[in-house]
């Protein structure tokens, strides 16, 4: 899309900055070494989560960090430099800088077609949802799922090409992906004309300038930001310098929404889960807490049923009542469906902006001590492990949040009525629903 | 009529913000709840009291040891197991507002939450009639300002 959109790659020192791998690589490395370091605190340090580096350090600050900055103004952008395909990218390519003379003999199987799609990263992070209420306060638990991702991540690129778990797998790829589309960023080619004439598609095949896109994209044909993990490996391998990072207006993939059903359903899943979390993470019911907590017990199974009924079944269905209820003119199809649902991608981002301010800037004095003593060893380090518990900003938290789901709610009717020509749904239809359940999220949270 | 509508929805919401919600009047008076502490929940939840009201809270630790911050009157009271404890305050601050443990009690420790009640939830009222006059708003737009892009 080249509408008012400015490309940043004229400017030299950005251009300098993607080109060259060095600064992704050394942040990389450096997140690496924190993402080694938690797991270690998960396995090794205090079972108390407040007070141990693994819980604090990924649900309070990378947390924060993600939902509040990285996933709204930057989109992919945490992608970039995320250090779980790190290790694995490093194997597939038998390099860490630059490309090898030589690249390793791996399996390099291409992915089957039936899991090519969103599906399984729904699945995952139903999964991680389903249990996340000790992966969220369970340093070992934490642990066990963070060193679990990263050896899935490399024992796939040796498996299959590319960067299989990031694009099919990922629990967190999968929504960052979705909401990337709002972000004022894209990746894109400059003239597809050229594209169309380049000898060899190095972009996407690789060449000695480097490896061709680890997320199987074609640059030439993207339109959309979701399955761009911003690597930048194809402004590096274009021999035509025609790739532009350029800066945008939020939303302005908004106009054309995706008729894919699985993405529908991502954007479902998000808005149901962080409804799910109002209730049960900030809810004063200590029964469904308990209920969520005890993995495998009747009330987590229950829990469990109430929670994929919802986000697969439920809010669907609902969706489709005020979509199409009263309707006698048309059917309404699957891509119809898709396309209108686009409107919860901004709802569902914002839902889980005001509920994670909900609990990250009351606990973010616990990432002071963690700092300090990250293993809860007793250890002061930089003179902050004795910082009392003191939640911030709690007199204004509560009409942060109000503005920041009224502000879904104009941000997702405002892409209801963009997409309404596409879809042919009317999007009074979608405002309807999209303020009921902002009212829900409103009464559950303020 | 299409730079007043804007204007007017602008107008609206800055109503909705502004305009000032008579408290319903009550005679202050003095309150004592027990509430008991247990992993990971306050019971009662949820207190309501009046604006106003000198409220006292006895806080009963029946589990480990647990504690109450009251967000927004920023106040915080500590328990020890099968101890109680007490906080006493007056509730001059309108509005709902959490609860929640100041004493690492558990894995589930940070979610442990409660609310307190003083008198009616205007933030949640104001917040519903914003979000009410944003939906209509755009409703209204594309029906009656754009009406070559509604469907239906």
């Amino acid at each position: 899309m080249q509408v008012n959109s400015m490309d940043l790659t004229r400017i030299q020192f950005v251009k300098s900055f993607v080109k060259s791998r060095y600064p992704q690589t050394i942040i990389s490395v450096f997140l690496l070494a924190g993402f080694v370091l938690a797991i270690m605190a998960g396995f090794i340090g205090t079972p108390v989560g407040s007070q141990n580096f693994s819980i604090v350090f990924v649900w309070i600050a990378w947390w924060a960090i993600l939902i509040l900055v990285a996933v709204p103004f930057f989109g992919r952008g945490w992608c970039a430099v995320c250090p779980i395909p790190r290790a694995g990218d490093w194997l597939q390519r038998g390099a860490i800088i630059d490309p090898a003379a030589k690249k390793p003999n791996w399996l390099g199987w291409r992915v089957p077609k039936f899991l090519r799609n969103m599906w399984t990263q729904n699945i995952t992070f139903s999964l991680v949802v389903l249990f996340s209420a000790t992966i969220l306060t369970n340093p070992r638990t934490t642990a066990i799922v963070l060193a679990a991702m990263l050896f899935m991540a490399i024992g796939l690129a040796m498996v299959f090409e590319r960067r299989s778990f990031c694009r099919y797998l990922c629990p967190v790829g999968g929504f960052i992906g979705l909401y990337s589309k709002l972000a004022p960023f894209e990746l894109r080619v400059k003239q597809k004309n050229i594209c169309a004439g380049c000898h060899g598609k190095p972009c996407y095949n690789g060449s000695t300038d480097g490896a061709g896109c680890p997320w199987d994209v074609f640059p030439g044909g993207l339109v959309a930001n979701t399955y761009c993990g911003l690597c930048f490996e194809c402004i590096r391998t274009c021999p035509h310098d025609n790739i532009a990072f350029s800066v945008r207006p939020f939303s302005v993939e908004a106009a054309t929404p995706t008729a894919k059903l699985d993405e529908a359903f991502k954007a479902f899943i998000m808005v149901g889960s962080a409804i799910s979390y109002a209730i049960v993470l900030m809810g004063t019911n200590g029964m469904i807490k308990l209920a969520a907590y005890q993995v495998f017990s009747r009330g987590w199974f229950l829990n469990a049923l109430l929670l994929v009924g919802t986000n697969f079944v439920g809010l669907p269905f609902l969706f489709w009542l005020f979509v199409r209820f009263g309707r006698s003119q048309r059917a309404l199809n699957a891509k119809q469906f898709a396309m209108a649902s686009s409107a919860l991608i901004p709802l569902g981002l914002l839902f889980w902006v005001a509920f994670s301010l909900s609990f990250v800037l009351a606990n973010a004095t616990y990432i002071m001590v963690a700092l300090s003593d990250p293993f809860g060893w007793g250890w002061n380090l930089f003179g902050t492990a004795g910082m009392d518990w003191q939640p911030l900003g709690s007199a204004y938290v509560g009409i942060l949040q109000a503005g920041v789901l009224v502000a879904g709610l104009v941000w997702s009717a405002f892409v209801a009525q963009k997409t309404a020509d596409r879809s042919k749904v009317p999007a009074w239809r979608v405002i309807l629903f999209c303020l009921a359940v902002t009212m829900v999220m409103m009464w559950l949270l303020l | 009529m299409k730079p007043f509508f804007p204007l007017s929805v602008g107008l609206l919401a800055l109503l909705a913000i502004i305009v000032p919600i008579q408290p319903i009047s009550s005679v202050p008076s003095k309150r004592v709840f027990t509430v008991e502490a247990s992993q990971y929940a306050y019971s009662p939840g949820v207190i309501s009291v009046n604006p106003g009201d000198m409220v006292t809270i006895n806080l009963v630790a029946t589990d480990v040891a647990h504690g109450m911050y009251i967000e927004g009157y920023e106040l915080a009271v500590f328990s020890d197991p099968g101890q109680s404890a007490s906080i006493t305050f007056v509730a001059d601050k309108n509005g709902h507002f959490r609860l929640r443990c100041n004493v690492s009690c558990g894995a589930m420790h940070p979610f442990m939450v409660g609310e307190i009640q003083v008198g009616q939830n205007y933030l949640l009222v104001r917040a519903f009639g914003i979000a009410t006059i944003a939906a209509i708003a755009f409703i209204v737009y594309q029906h009656k300002i754009r009406p070559q892009n509604a469907s239906e």
